[in-house]
């Protein structure tokens, strides 16, 4: 009943809340000690500075202010004086979300605008109470503020925030910001934000006065610039009317038409990385999609059109399992992914095993039957599906160590989820291949695949098997569904839009090995890929369909097909 | 000839076929135009493009029929045929609005909308009604033959020619799906005025084209009949049955396949030319992959290797299609769904199969087996 009380109070007086809280506690008790010499020596500093803190927060008020020209006082001093506390507020100023109250306070409105938070006090306060104008700026403001903000964010100690400071201002560099960034540079320890900090410098300096300053900077850009700099290098090459170049300096300008060249060919190296990366990571989706097939293509010849359909439930069992996690394990949810593994595995070899025993065993011998049979069951699991959870799509979330990426190059970023896809890739095929290779399970599904008479002759249950197998491929294929869930969107058609390709990645890499079905689809993701930037995605895809019926003249069977002498192979 | 022709039935089928075109040509637009509209017998105007409709599609199930019954070539693919004698169609319908666009411009309005100046090469010639007869008679056929050739030739078969043939039906949806590539894009072709200078909102020219449907059907079954009891049609017959022995007893089956799939892609054209004038939009849709299997079903479901199955089953499957989308669109899917796995798994020879077992029999008919 005290405790109760007390902690009312507390909650009203959030500064002794932490405090009050932790004196609750006896386990805790032994914090109190150097709690308390930490609150002295902020004392301390705060009294040295206390000055300078006054100042401080005289002009985050000024940024309320009526007048314009005060409010750009406000922002050039917030600037020079370069404490990063002032940086929310001057974002805020800049989205508009900065409000003064009647009674005068400056507070940061959210973007939903129903919130807003004391930018002195950090209290959050009840909007519907309050009544609070915005200043209004204008574009001299503006200026002012992106030149403050970039100062402040210069001055970060985090090498991350600089960096994206110098970005900033490498879009939109003036000359008002040559002695911050000469100043930033003289400091400045992290090679990267040095780069960028050079090319800010050289941007500027290229359209300037100074010879030697401004053949330094065509050198600085053609080292470290990306093809943004075109337009500034091209500038340099201008022509007028008479076909004369504007620029009359012949060096000046052979340095820049080389800069040209050699950013060109990097931007070509570039690309073709990019290429590469997004090829192999079509090719991995494609990969994950196909391996069940070909696994169930190769042992009982049925190519399963519900296949797409196991890729769909992989990937609703993936948002099921995340949105119990979200409703009773809210804490943990960023590790429900490693939960959706075996569930979405699970699911679609569960579904698979059910289509094996009551469909697909009874139609052994007819292939073509099975596939009218298996896209008819696609059809009511599609339904059922868009029946159960709506035809709209679903959203699954990135967990926090899949969400971003990492930029390789400038303006070139490899999501974290592709990568991790990549990788997942690997670790699945190697599951399989050894599964086929060192297990007893796996040596009969080879000897299935390969003769099913003799297997059976053999003494090996050829039924079981099926139903094994079927159960793995379409495992793998819930595999592949959680997959894409991170990557793409996810809803009833999922399966339609991956099944066509993954058909074509069984009929070039052939039945039988794994190492067939890993080439094509790899062989088809990078070279679609490859062929995107050319012909456009569209004819890319015709041209890759054509390529596979002319390999197909030359290997019938696929890549890697098995080696028989049965003439109906 | 005419003497082969006629012993391709009994008296008796003769005697059902010609009642039913009868009925068909005759009987039909008689009690739409001389009864009453209170009266039980009337049939309405809209019942004519519907049913039209359908008969193009039994058409198609034919072609299917024709490849797959017979020839044991399950094709996935043939929308495509379908598409290519609708495209054409659809331009020659396309061209003949002329003037009377949203745009009253010239060329045909999704260009004006496309900021296009002039008509791309391929539309030059679709202004003769001649020219596109010629384009739908043999476009379909080239292209089979030219894709057929090359799978047939490198032996592609069963489930990989199956899936080869989806994939083209795919591929061209995706590019007749792009606005560049000069056939409507998304929308497709509609909006069409008329047909050598009738208009297509007159319900006599409605009605024209349902005779003419029609005819066409009755002389794709006769041509159809006339191939599967040919001499050519039994070595079908056998392809499907063991491939390898009709080769090993001398014959080339490239050209018997190739041949029947040209004939397939014939008949699967003139019908998408019939169908585009009736429902009056065509569009990449009709090339989805989804679409292609649901033909091969028409046939399974009527009975494969029968023709006359194929035919019922495109209207039987049809039929259920209109009334489940307008009664219980949520449970269409369903039906077709477990009409597939029913069909497969208990009636491998169709409806037709049913009456048989009932209808004692005293020849063979083609069995079904492969």
């Amino acid at each position: 009943m005290f405790i109760e009380r007390v902690e009312l109070m507390v909650n009203q007086f959030s500064p002794i809340k932490y405090f009050c809280s932790i004196s609750f506690s006896r386990t805790l008790k032994f914090l109190i000690r150097p709690i308390g010499l930490i609150f002295v020596v902020a004392f301390f500093i705060s009294s040295i500075s206390i000055s300078e803190a006054n100042e401080f927060e005289s002009l985050l008020n000024d940024l309320g202010n009526k007048s314009r020209s005060k409010i750009k006082i406000a922002v050039q001093k917030l600037g020079e004086l370069g404490n990063p506390a002032a940086l929310p507020a001057l974002n805020a100023l800049k989205s508009k979300r900065l409000a003064v109250t009647g009674k005068g306070n400056i507070v940061i409105l959210n973007e939903s605008e129903n919130q807003a938070v004391d930018v002195l006090t950090g209290e959050k306060l009840n909007i519907e109470s309050l009544i609070f104008k915005k200043p209004r700026i204008n574009n001299t403001v503006r200026r002012y503020l992106a030149t403050a903000i970039a100062k402040l964010k210069l001055n970060s100690k985090e090498s991350t925030v600089r960096l994206e400071a110098a970005k900033e201002l490498l879009k939109r560099s003036s000359s008002s910001v040559l002695d911050l960034v000469e100043a930033s540079l003289k400091i400045e320890k992290n090679n990267d934000v040095k780069e960028a900090l050079l090319l800010v410098l050289a941007k500027i300096n290229i359209e300037g006065n100074d010879r030697n300053k401004r053949i330094e900077s065509i050198n600085t850009i053609k080292k470290f610039g990306s093809k943004d700099f075109y337009t500034v290098l091209e500038r340099v090459l201008q022509k007028n009317d008479k076909g004369e170049f504007l620029e009359e300096d012949s060096e000046i300008r052979d340095s820049a038409a080389k800069a040209i060249k050699s950013i060109k060919q990097r931007q070509i190296f570039i690309d073709q990385i990019a290429n590469l990366f997004y090829g192999l990571s079509l090719g991995s989706v494609l990969l994950l999609a196909a391996l069940g097939l070909a696994i169930t293509f190769g042992l009982m010849g049925v190519i399963n059109m519900a296949h797409g359909e196991m890729l769909m439930i992989g990937a609703y069992a993936t948002f099921v399992v995340q949105n119990l996690f979200v409703e009773y394990l809210p804490s943990y949810f960023d590790w429900y992914l490693i939960v959706a593994i075996p569930v979405s595995f699970l699911a679609s070899a569960i579904v698979g095993i059910i289509l094996e025993r009551s469909v697909i065993r009874h139609l052994y011998g007819r292939p073509l039957e099975t596939l009218l049979a298996t896209w008819g069951i696609s059809l009511v699991l599609i339904q059922t599906v868009r029946l159960t959870f709506g035809a709209q799509n679903v959203e699954v979330a990135n967990p926090f160590y899949l969400s971003g990426g990492v930029e390789v190059f400038n303006g070139v970023v490899f999501p974290y989820s592709r990568i991790m896809i990549i990788v997942f890739v690997v670790f699945v095929v190697t599951a399989i291949w050894a599964l086929l290779q060192k297990t007893s399970l796996g040596l009969q599904v080879r000897s299935v695949t390969q003769n099913r008479e003799m297997a059976s002759c053999m003494g090996i249950s050829t039924r079981k098997v099926d139903m094994w197998t079927f159960g793995l491929g379409s495992g793998v294929g819930g595999l592949g569904g959680l997959a894409l869930s991170q990557i793409g969107n996810v809803g009833p058609e999922l399966g339609r839009m991956y099944i066509v390709d993954s058909f074509m990645v069984v009929v070039l890499g052939g039945v039988g090995k794994i190492a067939g079905t890993v080439a094509g689809a790899l062989g088809i993701g990078i070279v679609n890929k490859f062929l995107e930037p050319i012909s456009g995605a569209v004819l890319g895809k015709i041209i890759v369909l054509i390529l596979i019926i002319a390999l197909i003249q030359k290997r019938p069977q696929g890549l890697f097909a098995l080696k028989g002498r049965s003439v109906d192979n | 000839m005419i003497k082969q022709i006629l012993e391709l039935h009994s008296f008796r089928g003769w005697f059902f076929t010609f009642g039913l075109l009868f009925a068909a040509i005759f009987l039909l637009p008689v009690l739409n135009i001389f009864i009453s509209e209170e009266s039980f017998f009337h049939i309405p105007d809209y019942m004519f493009p519907l049913l039209g409709k359908y008969l193009c599609y039994a058409i198609v199930a034919l072609a299917v029929d024709l490849i797959w019954g017979y020839t044991g070539i399950l094709s996935l693919g043939h929308g495509v045929f379908f598409s290519i004698g609708g495209y054409a169609m659809g331009m020659y319908l396309m061209r003949s609005i002329g003037t009377e666009g949203v745009y009253k411009s010239e060329l045909p309005d999704f260009m004006v909308f496309l900021d296009w100046k002039e008509l791309p090469w391929y539309w030059y010639g679709f202004d003769y009604f001649s020219f596109t007869l010629l384009v739908i008679f043999l476009l379909p056929g080239f292209f089979a033959f030219t894709f057929g050739y090359f799978a047939f030739r490198s032996r592609i078969k069963g489930v990989y020619f199956a899936i080869i043939t989806q994939a083209m039906t795919y591929a061209l949806m995706l590019l007749f799906f792009r606005n560049n590539t000069g056939f409507g894009g998304n929308n497709g072709l509609t909006d069409f005025k008329r047909i050598l200078g009738y208009s297509l909102q007159d319900p006599s020219t409605k009605m024209g084209l349902f005779v003419i449907t029609v005819l066409v059907l009755f002389l794709s079954y006769v041509l159809s009949r006339y191939i599967v009891k040919s001499k050519l049609g039994r070595v079908l017959t056998a392809i499907r049955d063991v491939e390898n022995r009709v080769m090993f007893s001398g014959y080339n089956t490239l050209n018997y396949k190739l041949f029947i799939w040209t004939a397939s892609a014939f008949l699967c054209g003139l019908a998408g030319a019939l169908y585009v004038p009736q429902v009056g939009i065509i569009n990449p849709s009709e090339m989805q992959p989804a679409n292609s299997i649901e033909m091969a079903i028409w046939v399974a479901v009527g009975g494969r290797g029968t023709l006359v199955g194929a035919i019922l089953g495109a209207g039987l499957v049809n039929v259920a299609k209109s009334w489940f989308t307008v009664a219980a669109p949520d449970y269409w899917l369903y039906f077709l769904g477990f009409l597939f796995i029913v069909v497969t798994l208990f009636l491998p020879k169709g409806f037709i199969g049913i009456f048989d077992r009932f209808i004692p029999k005293n020849s063979n008919r083609d069995a079904t087996n492969d």
